[in-house]
């Protein structure tokens, strides 16, 4: 069984299709815009606590447009998402655990 | 020249997302830990006293931009457009050394204009300890790819050939760019919203 990898090129991943630069333009302005909209609802003083979910819906969508295009998950191998995701799960429940140990909840 | 694998895939690529993963992990004690003691100092200042939104607005809106600046460099790399992927890269290290300047002017603010130091309270203790370390992880991307630039530049030895060598670069600096998305949020808008009913 060969494990080695003698050239430095990409190629493997390569054979799934890649956007064009025109769809990493209009996804970077979808990220502008979802960072414009963060900081305009920081404005709102009259949202109140309803701040939280509004600010948290437009962070994991950047998080994700980021993580899905320009990460290339979207494309490349289901390995590399269940690998990243496991950590990132785990992430979510170190910080959650956290802030429940310490009273954030009650 | 083979490039099979166990998996199939680069075992270079998957070691970067293990990395990636366990790097979440790591933010993730920084920002819990942020959150946990932020309010519960009694000494000022606090985060409304010193954060500047629309300062950091435009530090976040160049990391951004960097991102993007990012992945033409990588299409015109695997297109074998040398002097586009010159171009892109070149934009991309003069972006993120442009957030690492948006971080000293503001930490030299915080430090000498608003007496907040890493000693002065927790929350001055755990945001230094987090936007620090996102910081040094920022520099170190800086560092990365401005040694792939130097190598394109005088020694040629970055082409679409090795185009691996660059994605890696590219999902570590994406990587940076997730976090502060999350840091964004959670440190600076979250911290200063003045419209929760106790503030």
């Amino acid at each position: 069984m060969s494990v080695e990898i003698k050239n430095q090129s990409n190629h493997i991943d390569e054979s799934h299709s890649h956007p064009k630069p025109m769809t990493y333009f209009k996804v970077a302005m979808a990220l502008v815009i979802l960072t414009a909209l963060e900081i305009l609802v920081f404005y709102f003083d009259w949202l109140g606590y309803g701040i939280i979910p509004v600010l948290a819906f437009l962070s994991i969508a950047k998080f994700a447009i980021v993580v899905m295009y320009y990460m290339h998950l979207k494309f490349d191998s289901k390995l590399f998402t269940y690998v990243f995701m496991s950590g990132l799960i785990l992430a979510t429940v170190v910080i959650l655990w956290l802030m429940a140990l310490f009273g954030w909840f009650v | 020249m083979s490039d099979e694998t166990t998996t199939g895939l680069s075992h270079r690529k998957l070691l970067i997302w293990v990395f990636l993963g366990s790097d979440c992990m790591f933010f993730a004690s920084l920002i819990g830990t942020y959150l946990i003691y932020k309010g519960s100092g009694v000494l000022h200042p606090g985060p409304a006293d010193v954060f500047d939104i629309p300062t950091t607005s435009v530090s976040t809106f160049v990391l951004l931009m960097s991102s993007m600046s990012m992945v033409f460099a990588y299409a015109y790399l695997v297109r074998d457009d040398i002097k586009a992927f010159r171009i892109w890269m070149f934009s991309t290290i003069i972006m993120g050394s442009t957030f690492l300047g948006f971080q000293v002017f503001e930490f030299s603010e915080f430090y000498f204009h608003d007496d907040l130091s890493p000693q002065t309270n927790l929350f001055g203790t755990t945001f230094y300890a987090l936007t620090g370390t996102h910081g040094l992880h920022v520099t170190i991307g800086v560092i990365w790819l401005g040694i792939i630039f130097y190598s394109s530049l005088f020694r040629n030895t970055v082409t679409s050939k090795t185009n691996l060598d660059l994605d890696l670069a590219a999902l570590y600096w994406h990587f940076v760019d997730i976090v502060w998305i999350v840091i964004f949020a959670v440190v600076y808008l979250f911290g200063t919203f003045t419209g929760f009913p106790s503030s």
